[in-house]
Parts: C-alpha cells; sequence; structure tokens
C-alpha cells in the first residue's frame, strides 16, 4: 500500500468514523441518562436521511456554487436535526416513559419494536430501493499531500467537527451540559433506571439533534440512502459506543473513529467481507481486558458505568 | 378446566379450523399457479416485472390453460426487516403450494439460492416449478456445481424444474469471451458472495485465465454494507480496464458502480443480467455508467425483440404505460410455459403437468424458440449484451453461443 493510499484509507475511515462517533453519542447519552439500548436510533438517523433527500430534491436545480451549496447542506442539517430531535422525544414520550418503570427487557423489546416500525415508515417514505443522495455541492475534489479531499468529506468534516466541538462546549461549560452530565452520573451511582423527566427529555432529543445531522454527514459519504441503512450503521455506531465506554460521551466519539479506522483498513487489507468480524474482534479484544470499554468507569452495582 | 370442557373446546376448533378451511373448495375445473417472489425490499421492482409478465400470459389466455380456469397467486418470500427473499419465506411458500392441492405449478424463484431451499420441497409433490430468473448452473447440470447437486434438489430421483433463461455456464464464459473480443486483459472480478453472485463471477473468471487475460483480483463484498469507498480504492490502483461485479442490483451493485466513478474509475464494468434493469441505473446514479458499463442477459435484448417479443412489448406498454423490462419478458415466458404444460396434459395431475413441461419442446416464445433439454434447461444459449446510453441499458451485440474471437487457446 502506497502512503497516498493509506492516507487515503484514513481520510475515509476518520469521515466515517467522526459520523458512527456522532451517531453513537445518541446510544451513550440515552443510556446514561435512562439506563437504555435506545435500538431504534439507527433508524431515527435513517428517516433523517430519508428527509434530507426529500428537502434537497425540493430545493430546486443541484448541484450548487460551493458556497451556496454548503450553505443549503447546513441548512438541510439543521432541519435533520431538529426533525431527529423531534422524533426522538415523540418515541420517548409515547413508547419508552409509560415502560420506565417496567424491567429492563420490556423496554429493549420496545425499543426493538420501534426499530422495526421506524423501518417500515423509511420503505413507504423512499421505496425498496437505495435512492441516490442529491449532490449539493459541485464536485471540485482537491489535491492534497497526493491525497484526494473529495468535497464530499470535507462537508461530512464541516458538519462532524463543529457538532464535536458544539456538543463539547454545551456539555461542560453551560448549565444544562453540567447538569445532565451530574444526573447522568447521579443515576450510574445510585443504578436509578433513570434521571429527572426533563431532562431525559432533553437528553433524547440532544441524541436525536446528533443522530439527524450524522444522517446528511452519512448521506453525503455513502451517496445513496435506504430504509434498511439503520440497521448496520446502528450496529456499528452501539459498538462504537460499547467500544468507548457507554455513558461516556468522549467514549463513544473515540469509539467511532477507532470503528471507522479499523472498518477503513479491515476493508482494504482483509477484504470487505471481513470488515464486520474484523470490527467486532477487536470489540472483543477490547472488551476483554477493559470490560467497561476505553473511557467507561468499572462496572458497579451491577451495571457498567 | 374440566376434561369435558377441554374436550368441547377441541372438537370446536377442529370444526372451525377444517370448517372454514374448507369452505372455499376448489372448482374441479380450476388449477392455481403460485409465483414465489420478493415483493418486499429492493428486488420489488424486478419481481413487479415478473409478475406483471405473468398476468398478462394469464390474461391473453383469456384466464384458461386448456379446459381449466387458472388462478394465480402472487405470493412473497421476502421480509422488510431482511430486504431480501427469506429461507423461511421460501420454505412456507413452498409448502403452501404443496399442500394445496389444486397449485399444479409454481412460477419462482428470483434468486437461485432461494430455489435451493424450495425445489426439494416441491420435489417430492412432483410439483412444477419454472424460473424466470434463477441462473446458477448447480440447479440442473451435474459436475458444474457443488458437490451433490443437482441431485439434492431432486431427493425423488424426478426432475420437476425447468427454467426460461440460460445457466451462468453460459452467462459467465459467454461475458468473458465479450470482453476479450474488445481487448479488454486486464480484470478485476468483484462478487456478492451468494450463489448466482460467487457463482457467475467465478466462470467468468475462470474463463479470463483460459484467454490469457490477467485476472488482477477477485473478492467479495459485503452486500449489507452502506457503501464501498475503501474497497474499491484498492481496485483503482489496481487500474484494470475491465471491472466485472457478479451480482445483482439488490446486492449493492449500483452502490458499487457509484463508488467507482466517484473514485476516478475509468475502467469498463461489466454486469450480469441480475443487474439488467433500470434500478441499477438509478441507484449507480446514471452519470457514473453512462456509455460505461455493460449488461448481459441470457435472451434478446428487450431493443430487439423477437416478433412475439415485440407483440408483447406493444401490450405490456399498453398496459403498464412502460416498456418491459428483460425480467418481465421471462416472466411472461414462464407462464406461457406453465400454461402450455396444463393445457397438454389436460389434466390436473402434477407428475403429468411436470412431464409435459419437461417434454416440451419448440415452445415460440418471447425469447425465440426453444426447447427444454434434459436437465429442464433451455436450449437457447446466446447472450445479448447491452449499454447504458442516455440513463437506460440499450441493446449493443448478441454473442452467439460459440463466443467470439475463437476458442479457449486465445483465438
Amino acid at each position: 500500500m502506497t502512503l497516498a493510499s493509506f492516507l487515503h484509507q484514513c481520510l475515509i475511515g476518520l469521515t466515517s468514523g467522526g459520523i458512527l462517533g456522532l451517531i453513537a453519542v445518541g446510544y451513550t447519552l440515552v443510556y446514561g441518562t435512562v439506563g437504555l439500548i435506545h435500538f431504534a436510533h439507527g433508524d431515527v438517523v435513517m428517516l433523517g436521511g430519508c428527509l434530507a433527500v426529500t428537502l434537497l430534491a425540493l430545493a430546486g436545480p443541484l448541484p450548487l456554487e460551493p458556497v451556496a451549496g454548503s450553505l443549503l447542506v447546513m441548512l438541510v442539517a439543521l432541519c435533520c436535526g431538529l426533525f431527529c430531535g423531534g422524533l426522538n422525544v415523540l418515541i420517548d414520550r409515547v413508547i419508552y416513559r409509560p415502560l420506565r418503570q417496567a424491567p429492563p427487557l420490556t423496554l429493549l423489546v420496545s425499543a426493538v419494536g420501534v426499530s422495526f416500525i421506524l423501518m417500515n415508515v423509511g420503505l413507504l417514505w423512499i421505496g425498496p430501493t437505495d435512492q441516490a443522495f442529491p449532490e449539493a455541492v459541485m464536485t471540485g475534489d482537491r489535491l492534497a499531500a497526493g491525497v484526494w479531499l473529495p468535497t464530499g468529506d470535507l462537508l461530512v468534516l464541516a458538519i462532524v467537527l463543529p457538532a464535536f466541538v458544539g456538543l463539547s462546549v454545551l456539555l461542560r461549560r453551560t448549565g444544562f451540559g453540567r447538569s445532565l452530565r451530574s444526573v447522568a452520573a447521579v443515576a450510574r451511582a445510585s443504578s436509578r433506571t433513570s434521571g429527572p423527566e426533563r431532562f431525559i427529555t432533553a437528553t433524547f432529543f440532544l441524541g436525536g439533534f446528533l443522530g439527524g445531522l450524522a444522517s446528511v454527514a452519512a448521506g453525503i459519504h455513502a451517496t445513496t440512502v435506504n430504509y434498511q441503512l439503520g440497521y448496520q450503521t446502528g450496529l456499528y455506531a452501539l459498538s462504537a459506543a460499547v467500544l468507548g465506554g457507554i455513558g461516556s460521551v468522549p467514549g463513544a466519539i473515540v469509539g467511532g473513529l477507532l470503528v471507522g479506522l479499523v472498518r477503513a483498513a479491515s476493508v482494504a487489507l482483509v477484504g470487505p467481507r471481513w470488515a464486520v468480524a474484523t470490527v467486532f474482534f477487536m470489540l472483543i479484544v477490547v472488551l476483554a481486558f477493559r470490560p467497561q470499554g476505553l473511557f467507561g468507569r468499572p462496572v458497579a452495582a451491577g451495571r457498567a458505568a | 378446566m374440566t376434561f369435558w370442557g377441554q374436550s368441547r373446546i377441541l372438537p370446536t376448533v377442529c370444526l372451525l379450523t377444517f370448517g372454514l378451511a374448507g369452505c372455499r373448495p376448489t372448482a374441479p375445473d380450476q388449477v392455481v399457479i403460485v409465483s414465489s417472489l420478493p415483493r418486499t425490499g429492493p428486488a420489488r421492482p424486478t419481481s413487479e416485472a415478473i409478475v406483471r409478465g405473468i398476468r398478462l400470459a394469464i390474461d391473453e389466455a383469456g384466464g384458461r390453460a386448456g379446459s381449466f380456469r387458472v388462478k394465480y397467486l402472487d405470493l412473497d418470500n421476502a421480509s422488510v426487516a431482511a430486504g431480501r427473499w427469506t429461507s423461511e419465506g421460501e420454505a412456507a411458500n413452498a409448502r403452501r403450494s404443496v399442500h394445496d392441492p389444486a397449485v399444479v405449478a409454481v412460477i419462482g424463484t428470483l434468486n437461485s439460492a432461494a430455489a435451493r431451499v424450495s425445489l426439494p420441497i416441491l420435489n417430492y409433490a412432483d410439483l412444477l416449478m419454472v424460473s424466470p430468473a434463477n441462473t446458477a448452473v448447480g440447479l440442473t447440470k451435474p459436475g458444474l456445481g457443488l458437490q451433490g447437486e443437482p441431485a439434492i434438489y431432486r431427493p425423488s430421483g424426478r426432475l420437476n424444474y425447468v427454467r426460461v433463461i440460460p445457466a451462468d455456464d453460459v452467462q459467465g464464459p459467454l461475458a468473458a469471451d465479450w470482453a476479450f473480443g474488445r481487448g479488454l486483459r486486464r480484470v478485476c472480478v468483484v462478487d456478492d458472495g451468494g450463489v448466482y453472485g460467487r457463482g457467475v463471477a467465478s466462470l467468468f473468471a475462470d474463463r479470463c485465465r483460459q484467454r490469457g487475460m490477467a485476472v488482477l483480483s477477485h473478492a467479495s463484498i459485503d452486500p449489507q454494507a452502506t457503501e464501498f469507498r475503501s474497497f474499491v480504492t484498492a481496485i483503482v490502483a489496481a487500474d484494470p480496464d475491465l471491472i466485472y461485479f457478479g451480482g445483482s442490483t439488490q446486492s449493492k451493485g449500483g452502490q458499487l458502480a457509484r463508488d467507482l466513478a466517484a473514485a476516478g474509475c475509468e475502467a469498463v464494468l461489466l454486469v450480469p443480467d441480475g443487474c439488467l434493469n433500470q434500478a441499477f441505473i438509478d441507484a449507480a446514479g446514471p452519470a457514473a455508467v453512462e456509455g460505461r458499463c455493460f449488461a448481459t442477459f441470457g435472451g434478446p435484448s428487450p431493443d430487439r425483440p423477437t416478433i412475439r417479443g415485440a407483440a408483447f412489448a406493444a401490450a405490456y406498454k399498453q398496459r403498464y404505460g412502460s416498456l418491459p423490462e428483460p425480467a418481465a419478458f421471462c416472466g411472461y415466458e414462464a407462464a406461457g410455459v406453465v400454461l402450455r404444460a396444463i393445457a397438454a396434459a389436460a389434466s390436473r395431475d402434477r407428475k403429468a403437468i411436470t412431464a409435459a413441461a419437461l417434454a416440451m419442446t419448440d415452445f415460440d416464445g418471447v425469447l425465440g424458440r426453444w426447447s427444454v433439454d434434459a436437465n429442464g434447461d433451455t436450449t437457447r444459449r446466446e447472450l445479448s449484451v447491452s449499454v447504458v446510453r442516455n440513463g437506460r441499458f440499450v441493446y449493443e451485440e448478441t454473442i452467439p453461443a460459440t463466443g467470439m474471437g475463437g476458442g479457449p487457446d486465445g483465438g
């Protein structure tokens, strides 16, 4: 493998890993506050992709000049973020909240059920076949240090990196973020199944919002959207959250980047059929030595930190 | 619950179950034809074309086969969650067909791997299965497939399976002959790891090696993946002048074509009949495949149909408002075979109908004039090649059964 090829694979791994990290934060936030693996999160992201395709189709002739196109993408990402955040809150209110005190397995099965329902909604929305994700910005790939930087990858980075920075500021520098983190910490320490409802609602919204941003980035990265997108993307993102230490936001981001890089490397070096197996092998090896994940706290009171 | 309570419930349930089941007895002059296709998920457009072809064939026959009225049952072997055919769905459809005495033939499957599930079940009942789309060699041809094929699909020792398009021992090698004839020498082979995709890709690669062409790589993709950007980078780096994809639109052929184009690949892309549909071009994006993607099909191109094919295309367009895809021709042909077999048998006896189909000679259909050979395959062996022009597949040329550019020794 040449250096240019290696750097190109790294770029692919980092962009896809960043997207997975954004989605993984949704899993980890919800788990940290409610103690629930929100299985339908990947499908919420998929529906965000459906909305993005619909909005971009309504936006008129595409692609646009770089500045106008980029602004359009950011606007669509914002809309998808709000949509997915709202959808996540709706799912919590209608499905999860009435089951808050139910046994964990009941919640888990409900989450799986919601996932299937959303998959059917996606099928009705965009149909059974892959839908092309409209190209909003004129292609003008740039060559830097011997590596092609596709416009799409730059757009993905323009969505993912500010989202990570914004999330970090929100959680560390605002009263809301500090409260959210303390609620999660108290919930973990006391093994309670949930924190106060308003924080739960905010958590679901924040997780969904980031998932909505990720849905646009994922559409640009893969260039297509289909109704089954949520399954595999969700699986990788959940693995990233577990790898980083579920409940830990930095862990989810690092986990996402690691999963993206390992997947890209395994596709290039071992073969595409082995990508899933390689990622999960890495996951098992890491968890064998650190069962709580890379950034998680040791297991306490019967529950992973 | 007392013993008497239980004893009353049981007969009541039995009475209701069998009574309701018997409420709609099939009339003695009626036969049922079943199709088992993936009606949910990415394969739906292709299945829809096949079903439309079947319906048109039955309606053109006046809803009759010989002296029998024909009822058609369109069954789904796929699930939303799987997004593809499932073994459970295909086996359930096969069992349902076997247990309904009015069912005299099954049209299916779309996927060769699905036929491996249902064929043994149908075979025990001597229930005729006519496939409009299966091309895996092992389903019919001894010595070419896996160990034990095709005997494992014929546990009764009798044949019950007919297919209307040539198998991949025609499609794969002739596609390689076509590539050789165009001067393409450096080949990367990709497949979807499935029975059909891996099979046709391997036959293609073998023929390429026989021809002296350089097979630079042969790898399988994960058809569940959302994109193949890392994978295509390695392919582009190998600098091939032809990429062959053994797979279908449902196994991400369109996404692969899209990613190859995005990675700056300018090589010719050659795909088998599983990708010969508009959904493939739509998924790839017309710009990614325009003028450089070629597809093979074991029958005449819809652009250059036979006389009967042209009449079918006109009737199809009048009824459905669009020109038929190759899958629609195959569905129409499969239904034609079934209708003729029922008429020839002049009976609802499954064994007689199956025997009539297997003995069919000089069938004048939309795919040309052909007979059924000793394995249940069509005797036609030519391949048509189409290319993407203006966002749709158009006829390019026909490769005769002898191939192009001489024999395997280089010609």
